[in-house]
């Protein structure tokens, strides 16, 4: 028997969409694509969203997600073609053989059921293990993967325990029943920096120990490197590339590969703090209705006109709610607001039009805030009546060099979201916000649900338009490589404090708190070795300590 | 507190509420009704002084809300005061009418829940293939169908062309369980046709929309079958809008039985009001409003309460 677990040839995946306006039709979306994988090899299947990664993730167990069918080649699993195989068959493959571990293990387990009776119902039902066997191994797993308290954590239920424990357990659930191959489909995407690093750690040790191959799906480039032997690069369907790790990340043949590696690569000059910052918040302190504590204690931060304030922090920091608290969504329970030499009344009703136009947003979903019924013309043109009473000639007018602008220009006036990318309607929010004229718009994770390029793309627009409009940005992101890219002053969120705060030279520049170090530490590097090197680091200071 | 036992004891408070507003609105209703127990018992031969009389001694000319809170007062202490036509205690012959309606209720239920559940998980494993579409059709077919000309059309066929059944389903205290099974039968049966769609479409659409959640997908590659995956992954998630669903047709068994036990002729609630009706027995009628709107209400509850404590995360709090 040879070495070689999974062998695709010449895969072909279509599906049916079904566009606005048209007729549903089929279409490809992968088209033939081949590769192997030896026994205890981790593959990475790195691309944007659309390159068929997922797909091509799920068809190793011979499964099309929602209306996705495998239509043409081979597909390999321990020496059978399981397109070809009977469905009982299949079901044994599925769970046994191959197993799967998805993006968001919150979504993933059922709410209903104790974790413990879900990581062993696929080993019990293939019977692969009694039921106290299988119980037995999961234990085991836990330890491994770095749970606390390994042999009581099965008995909660899904919601008891945090994000990245439930990750951890879906990884239990896929290792539990001993398959030869386990899909991981983007495992630490949703998780903050902090926690992606031990889940990452967890999970190549466990591949390691186990001597499982793996299939790694990401988008995320120097996550890919730290945990496979060979990458393929795919894009819209196709291979782009595909070799060993080292060579894609250090010597990358085409150029897609090559923008994928050097992506982040946008430079931005700080910016001098002026006399007469646009914002400035002081002693912000604010809770929610409902709840006996604060999530915002005593924040204090500028913004300066036409720069960026980069506010950035893990998941529960209070970045969000500060957002809130700015717009006057949530009155503060203690503090104040000035927003262009005037103080701001703390509540939405309070508040004129003309500090309703001079302070916009752009959210993280693009897509949820557009009116699906409205064409990209009639989206742009509102807050143009609405503010400065435009109809007519003088409107389109305006429009079409918003349009531009945004570099998308007039053929788009008629179009829907529904017709435009991720990134074309992330653009369209931002033509919208710019209607308004305003001193400043507060982001709120505008490039989050974006793909690198594309995210790259935004943050040149939103840059650009800085410099031709003197706007200025409240920047909130998770994100460090966009914080680095564009901000001129920083400030460090951490359950509801801000911990760190100055121009950007000064908060990137040692010596750091502990919080600004860990998190400045965990954003993923693009080598080869780099989480091996962090978490020695690590323990070797939590020794010193 | 732990949450569980703060939220149902809320809805507990909230019920008796609810009960007492039910109370206070079939009151205020029959009130405004024209006429009065006065001139029901005296009927159209009833000279003024007589009724007059007769009010000053039924006490009819109190103020609305002393009766009210009088009426009420005894409800609470068990005392639903004396039928005008017969002069019986009402407690009494509720208590028994009330029994045989709950017992047809409960055979109806016993046969329809399950089947109407069992019928949803099948209509989703081979959704919109023919299982899917035969149960859609039987059971929306039955549900369109008044329950009268269903009742009547089977005993037509089943009783008076066959034999058997009997057209009368009547019940008294000294049958046994198997005879009084075999009386109810036929209403019992006519009465899950009609419940049975809804509860069976609810399960259906319950459980289809819980089939494009991402741990169905979880479900299914572990290699699990497609009715596993409903009855194991998805069930457990549906149980609140089931359960909702479910209650409102027990309450309707009990509430909106009156149209086959008439048919039926079975001595349960349902006769019982209409005969209070008829012969303008206004005490009677108050008390049977009373007694359903109890059965409506705390049935809700209780799917409310199911609800709550269906939810794992309100069960098993973080």
């Amino acid at each position: 028997m040879s070495d070689t677990l999974l062998k695709v040839r010449d895969l072909k995946i279509g599906a049916t969409v079904y566009p606005p306006g048209e007729k549903p039709h089929d279409i490809e979306i992968v088209h033939g694509v081949s590769f192997d994988l030896e026994r205890g090899k981790v593959l990475g299947l790195i691309g944007e969203s659309g390159a068929g990664k997922s797909t091509i993730g799920l068809a190793s167990m011979a499964y099309g997600r929602g209306g996705v069918e495998l239509t043409g080649g081979e597909v390999w699993v321990n020496g059978r073609d399981i397109l070809k195989t009977p469905h009982s068959d299949i079901r044994n493959l599925r769970g046994g053989e191959v197993a799967y571990v998805s993006q968001s293990a919150a979504a993933s387990f059922n709410p209903a059921k104790k974790i413990m009776d879900q990581v062993v119902e696929a080993a019990v039902e293939h019977k692969k293990f009694s039921r106290k066997e299988a119980e037995g191994r999961a234990r085991e797993l836990f330890a491994k993967l770095g749970l606390p308290d390994p042999d009581n954590i099965g008995d909660r239920y899904p919601h008891q325990v945090s994000g990245g424990q439930l990750q951890r357990c879906m990884t239990a659930l896929a290792l539990c029943p001993e398959p030869d191959l386990v899909v991981f489909d983007e495992p630490t995407t949703a998780l903050d920096v902090t926690t992606q690093i031990d889940v990452l750690m967890a999970i190549k040790e466990a591949i390691r120990d186990t001597g499982v191959a793996a299939l790694y799906i990401t988008h995320d480039l120097a996550v890919v490197a730290q945990v496979s032997d060979d990458i393929m690069v795919l894009r819209m369907g196709d291979t782009v590339e595909y070799g060993s790790t080292d060579q894609i990340i250090n010597n990358p043949q085409e150029e897609y590969t090559q923008a994928l590696v050097s992506v982040r690569s946008i430079e931005h000059e700080e910016k001098q703090p002026t006399p007469e910052p646009v914002l400035s918040v002081e002693g912000i302190t604010a809770r929610y209705k409902g709840l006996n504590f604060d999530v915002l204690h005593n924040v204090n931060v500028d913004l300066h006109p036409g720069q960026t304030l980069a506010v950035v922090g893990e998941s529960g920091s209070g970045k969000s709610t500060l957002a809130r608290v700015i717009t006057g969504l949530l009155p503060p329970r203690d503090g104040e607001i000035t927003f262009a030499g005037r103080k701001l009344s703390s509540s939405l009703a309070g508040r004129s039009r003309e500090d309703l136009r001079e302070l916009q947003m752009i959210y993280q979903m693009a897509d949820v805030a557009m009116n699906p019924r409205q064409t990209v013309g009639t989206i742009i043109g509102r807050p143009l009546e609405f503010y400065f009473n435009m109809r007519g000639a003088e409107k389109r007018k305006r429009i079409i060099e918003l349009l531009d602008e945004i570099e998308l220009g007039e053929k788009y006036m008629d179009r829907y979201p529904a017709e435009l990318s991720g990134g074309q309607k992330q653009r369209v929010c931002i033509a919208r916000s710019l209607a308004a004229k305003p001193k400043m718009i507060i982001c709120d994770e505008v490039t989050s649900a974006l793909d690198p390029l594309v995210a790259d793309g935004i943050l040149k627009l939103l840059l650009d338009l800085q410099k031709i409009e003197n706007v200025a940005y409240l920047f909130i992101t998770h994100d460090l490589a966009t914080v680095r890219a564009i901000s001129d002053s920083i400030a460090v969120m951490y359950q509801g404090r801000v911990v760190r705060y100055g121009s950007k030279s000064e908060v990137l520049s040692p010596p750091f708190d502990d919080y600004t170090d860990l998190l400045l530490s965990s954003v993923p590097e693009m080598h080869l070795g780099w989480l091996e090197e962090v978490v020695a680091h690590r323990k070797m200071e939590s020794a010193g300590n | 507190m732990h949450p569980i036992i703060k939220l149902v004891s809320q809805r507990l408070a909230l019920g008796l509420l609810l009960l007492f507003g039910a109370s206070a609105l079939i009151f205020g209703l029959t009130e405004a009704l024209p006429g009065d127990a006065a001139q029901a018992v005296l009927g159209q031969s009833a000279t003024p002084e007589a009724l007059a009389n007769l009010r000053e001694e039924m006490g009819l000319n109190r103020p609305a809300l002393t009766r009210y809170f009088d009426w009420l007062g005894g409800i609470v202490q068990g005392d639903l005061g004396k039928s005008l036509t017969n002069k019986l205690d009402i407690a009494d012959s509720i208590g028994k009418r009330l029994g045989n309606t709950l017992f047809l209720a409960s055979v109806a239920a016993i046969v329809s829940v399950p089947l109407a559940i069992f019928l949803g998980l099948l209509a989703v494993r081979f959704r919109n293939r023919w299982p899917d579409k035969l149960i859609s059709a039987i059971t929306l077919t039955t549900v369109s169908i008044p329950e009268f000309l269903i009742g009547y059309v089977l005993v037509y066929f089943i009783s008076v062309k066959l034999g058997w059944f009997s057209s009368l389903a009547m019940v008294n205290d000294s049958m046994s369980i198997g005879q009084k099974l075999y009386a109810v039968a036929l209403p019992a049966f006519v009465l899950t046709l009609v419940v049975l769609a809804q509860m069976m479409r609810m399960t259906r659409a319950a459980i289809l929309n819980l089939m494009q959640s991402a741990y169905i997908e979880t479900a299914e590659l572990k290699g699990l079958s497609t009715f596993q995956v409903i009855a194991r992954h998805a069930f457990p998630n549906a149980i609140s809008p089931i359960v909702n669903v479910v209650m409102l047709n027990l309450a309707y068994l009990v509430v909106g039985v009156v149209v086959v036990e008439v048919v039926f002729v079975y001595p349960g609630m349902g006769q019982y009001l209409v005969d209070a009706v008829t012969k303008r027995d206004v005490p009677v009628v108050l008390a049977c409003g009373v007694v359903f709107a109890a059965v409506y209400i705390g049935l809700n509850m209780v799917a409310d309460i199911v609800s709550i404590v269906a939810n794992p995360r309100l069960r098993h709090p973080k």
